[in-house]
């Protein structure tokens, strides 16, 4: 059977700052090595100073992850020399001698499949190497130290996947979670990391490192379960080792140095005391964490009435679920929900669009009344979200700037409808005889005002005018 | 001029307007001036520090408000940052660091209108105990320029004993205060462990070391721990001692105190004038309406070993940052492969700060971790324990600071155990985080002898205050210099 199991490193990028210092957790809309200071670049003398959002942000993945959580949480060093670490050793957890990182053993559903976590760790994330040069022999190595110190939250899984696909899934769900939660943006560049490690049937446990996104993560545990399927078919052992995977090539390679020989001479970081976590702040940081996914959707479903499908599409996602929860009554829910998930999610379907997009709360709700009072139609709803996402304007000035509102004047509507039945006389006799028909009439009507014709109120004219 | 007052009668004259700060520090810089070639103390000196007193003393005389210090001349181990200013750790690894800012000691300190005159010599990065193993050379003691000084804050215990300043920082991971204010008269007190914040001390051993005054009396310790005690915000590791005021009721005496021998500290290879010192010093606190009792603390015998175990796993994992990519810059990078560019630049720390990476290498290490590391945090444990139990009975503990008088330049250097058991009587202190001093007691055969009190945790006050009674019986000759 092949057993997948992950790391999964997820910054806390919703923080102001790092992990021990006040530099800004968000590093990266800066010039290299300049958002740093004395502690985050280990400088002689300095000491860290814990962030406690931190440890509470951690706390609360651990709660959402049904993990358990310790009375008290340490802090151990990992020691190892790397260039992208400046104090050639990485302040992280450790269980070896007690459990003592903010998460113990947790679950995870995935579909009906429990997924079982190991624990989870909060730790500080190293500096970025940038490499240059054209080949591998003039290769040059860059250190930009502006991410040292940033805010990591390690969740190691148990070995339960048994293919790329339930891999997918349970990262989807994980990110999704994640947001949720508001502590990262899974969406900013090297915000998720992941390393796997994999073994079939009959071979030895292979890890794979460096894995820099959840859609390479997917690919490289398929390339490698695909190795060694076929090393297994031809009697080659698979060896215990640790491969890098090679985001250009889409392949693992396996690693020059040996990572699993390194002796990382674990001990406790005597510079951060012990920190109790004691039940009345869990309790409070658990009352603070925002309504999960789940709960969302039941809510959905159970007092408005959407259809599952759409509820589960809404829930999952923070940005459309924050718009709904903003803008919904209990009268417009359903058709908020609607305009999300058929006209909103396909025209701010990327990261950029979102951002840019000058849509509020507000707008939605008047755009879901106005179809619901006949102001406006669906299709010219669709018109106006459009406008709004890229202007940022009013809902009733797109309306009057783009003649968008309904003619429910019924006078108005009158005279439009007498020169319909007077050009379509065929209809208006099969109408009589057959009054299913008389939706071919209404057609006309919406095609000569553009679909702007309130659809009840044209009916009932038809109706009047065709005895 | 007088240059032997005490931190207290400096700031009182200079208040009164009796003394002139400027005066003082000019005579204190021309009195280095003439004799730091020969004892060394120094690594480098503030040029600015008349000026800076002069500044004071216009303050005085404006009536603007100025800092307790007055304008009081400290010098600086050299391993405690001060902004701008060069801090080698006696190292040539850090010959070129200029600190970027001031710990936190140093910013209460120039809140307060200290001037530093300069920073002392230590034993590189304060490993060591008589400042031989300094990258600049040793400094000597001014009882005997033949002899060393004690260490690692030798510097420290130098400048202060001849008069070069009137207090100095210094900090204590093993015995680093205590050890040459004993070898040089002086009194050395470590505070307990997080009293005093530890932002801005380049880290040895971090979890077990203090920043710690030594003083020409133990008042001026007192006063010195008022100005930089302190929760700090850049030292997660700092208690809270509520405005504790040191200096107040000083004098309240030791009478009905209950003082343990520590046996363990009395034993075996105890220089005899030591031995008759710290005999004499026990029926003068029972002079002063205190009982004394031998107590044994088992763990002590085990402590030096795990002290040199701890320490060491914890100045691999501190010193490691120094991989000369940022400090250093010796040679060019060209050409090496990462780990062996380190090996190489390694070789710029001296010997004994490499005897204990190596070691700091091999003790944690995965299959050896279990017989000396986790085994030497155990001894730590336990030792913590006996203490706590002797302290439920007694208010104090009692013991010489070292056991033997101090040696001559040269004559251990090349046997490192040798070295390493003078430590028995203060390593305990720092393993269990309980505060120490010692207090000048005696002179043999023109070498000084300390006396060493130990409280439990954040019992200071009653430290002083035993320390101050016990000084009160103390009449020592001048140093010779
Ligand atoms: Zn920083």
């Amino acid at each position: 059977m092949t057993k997948i199991g992950l790391e999964i490193h997820c910054q806390l990028t919703n923080l102001e700052s790092k992990l021990f210092c006040s530099c800004k957790a968000n590093y990266r809309e800066f010039e290299p090595n300049v958002n740093i200071c004395p502690i985050c670049m280990g400088l002689p003398g300095s000491l860290p100073r814990l962030n406690q959002k931190a440890v509470e942000k951690a706390t609360m993945i651990a709660m959402a992850l049904n993990c358990s959580t310790p009375e008290k949480i340490m802090f151990f060093r990992k020691n190892y020399f790397y260039p992208d670490l400046p104090k050639n050793f990485q302040i992280t957890q450790l269980n070896i001698y007690g459990d003592t990182s903010v998460g113990g053993r947790g679950t995870l559903m995935v579909g009906d499949k429990e997924i079982r976590i190991t624990r989870i760790q909060l730790e500080e994330d190293p500096g970025r190497l940038i490499y240059e040069g054209s080949s591998e022999k003039n290769q040059i190595t860059l250190v930009d130290y502006n991410r040292a110190g940033t805010p990591l939250v390690e969740i190691v899984t148990e070995p339960d996947f048994e293919n790329p696909k339930e891999v997918r899934e349970f990262l989807n769900i994980l990110s999704d979670l994640l947001e949720n939660l508001g502590v990262s943006d899974p969406s900013l560049e090297g915000a998720m990391r992941a390393d796997a490690n994999v073994s079939i049937e009959g071979g030895n446990k292979v890890e794979i490192k460096n894995i820099g996104s959840f859609h390479d993560l997917e690919k490289a545990v398929h390339f490698e379960i695909t190795r060694q399927q076929s090393l297994h078919s031809r009697d080659i052992p698979i060896i215990q080792e640790t491969r890098h995977w090679d985001d250009k090539r889409k392949i693992t390679i396996s690693s020059r140095s040996k990572e699993e020989d390194l002796d990382y001479r674990y001990f406790l970081e005597g510079d951060i005391p012990s920190i109790r976590i004691a039940d009345n702040i869990k309790e409070k940081l658990k009352s603070e964490m925002p309504e999960s996914i789940s709960s969302k959707k039941q809510r959905y479903v159970s007092k408005y009435n959407i259809p599952p499908q759409v509820a589960d599409v809404l829930s999952s996602d923070k940005f459309y679920s924050d718009l709904f929860e903003d803008a919904h009554t209990v009268e417009n829910a359903k058709e908020v929900a609607n305009i999300i998930t058929t006209d909103l999610m396909g025209l701010v379907d990327t990261r950029e669009k979102r951002e840019s997009s000058k849509l509020k709360s507000s707008h939605l709700k008047d755009i879901a009344n106005s179809i619901q009072s006949g102001k406006i139609a669906r299709n010219s709803a669709k018109n106006a979200l459009y406008e709004i996402i890229k202007t940022g304007k009013s809902l009733s000035s797109v309306i009057s700037e783009m003649d968008l509102g309904n003619v429910s004047d019924e006078s108005e509507l009158s005279k439009i409808i007498e020169s319909v039945i007077s050009e379509e006389n065929q209809a208006v006799e099969q109408a009589k005889s057959n009054p299913q028909t008389i939706n071919y009439l209404v057609g006309k009507v919406m095609q000569r005002t553009k679909g702007k014709a309130d659809p009840k109120l044209t009916l009932d004219l038809l109706k009047k005018k065709i005895p | 001029m007088n240059l032997k007052i005490s931190a207290l009668e400096f700031t009182r004259q200079v208040k009164s307007g009796n003394l002139s700060a400027e005066d003082f520090i000019a005579k204190t810089m021309e009195r280095i001036q003439n004799i730091d070639g020969n004892l060394h103390a120094f690594l480098s000196l503030n040029d600015k520090a008349v000026d800076q007193a002069r500044d004071i003393d216009k303050k005085i005389k404006s009536g603007e408000k100025v800092g307790e210090c007055f304008g009081m001349p400290i010098s600086i181990k050299d391993n405690i940052c001060i902004k701008d200013t060069k801090t080698t750790c006696a190292s040539k690894m850090l010959e070129n660091f200029i600190a970027p800012y001031d710990a936190t000691v140093i910013t209460k300190l120039k809140q307060q209108d200290a001037i530093f005159v300069g920073k002392v010599n230590l034993d590189e990065f304060a490993m060591g105990l008589s400042t031989e193993f300094s990258a600049y050379g040793p400094s000597k003691n001014p009882w005997n320029t033949d002899y060393v000084p004690g260490g690692s804050s030798g510097g420290s215990a130098v400048s202060v004993s001849a008069f070069e300043c009137v207090t100095s920082l210094g900090s204590d991971t093993g015995g680093s205060v205590r050890n040459p204010a004993s070898f040089c008269s002086t009194v050395g007190y470590k505070p307990t462990y997080g009293l005093i914040s530890r932002y801005g001390l380049i880290s040895y051993a971090n979890s077990i070391e203090q920043i710690g005054p030594l003083t020409r009396t133990v008042e001026d310790a007192a006063f010195m721990l008022n100005l930089i005690t302190g929760l700090d915000p850049n030292d997660n590791t700092t208690v809270n001692n509520r405005d504790e005021d040191y200096l107040k009721d000083i004098n309240s005496g030791i009478e009905g105190k209950k003082i343990g021998i520590i046996k363990e500290m009395i034993g075996e290879g105890i220089d005899p004038s030591v031995l008759s010192a710290t005999k004499n010093a026990i029926s003068k606190l029972e002079g002063l309406g205190a009982t004394c009792e031998e107590i044994s603390l088992d763990m002590v015998k085990y402590s030096v070993a795990a002290y040199y175990t701890i320490t060491a796993t914890e100045a691999g994992s501190n010193l490691a940052r120094y991989d000369n990519l940022r400090y250093g810059y010796d040679f060019s990078v060209e050409g090496f492969e990462f780990n062996s560019y380190i090996k190489k630049a390694r070789k710029k720390l001296g010997p004994e700060v490499t005897r204990r990476m190596i070691l700091g290498g091999f003790v944690p290490s995965a299959g050896h971790a279990g017989k000396y590391f986790l085994k030497a945090l155990k001894v730590k444990n336990k030792l913590t324990r006996e203490i706590n139990d002797v302290f439920k009975k007694f208010d104090l503990l009692i013991s010489p600071t070292v056991p033997v008088l101090p040696f001559k330049i040269g004559e251990k250097i090349n046997d490192p155990v040798a070295l390493f058991l003078i430590d028995i009587n203060t390593v305990t202190a720092n393993l269990t985080g309980k505060p120490a001093i010692s207090i000048p007691y005696a002179i043999s055969n023109g070498l000084p002898i300390g006396i060493q009190l130990i409280a439990n945790s954040m019992d200071d006050k009653l430290l002083l205050q035993a320390a101050y009674a016990l000084e009160k019986t103390v009449v020592l000759p001048e140093v010779p210099i």
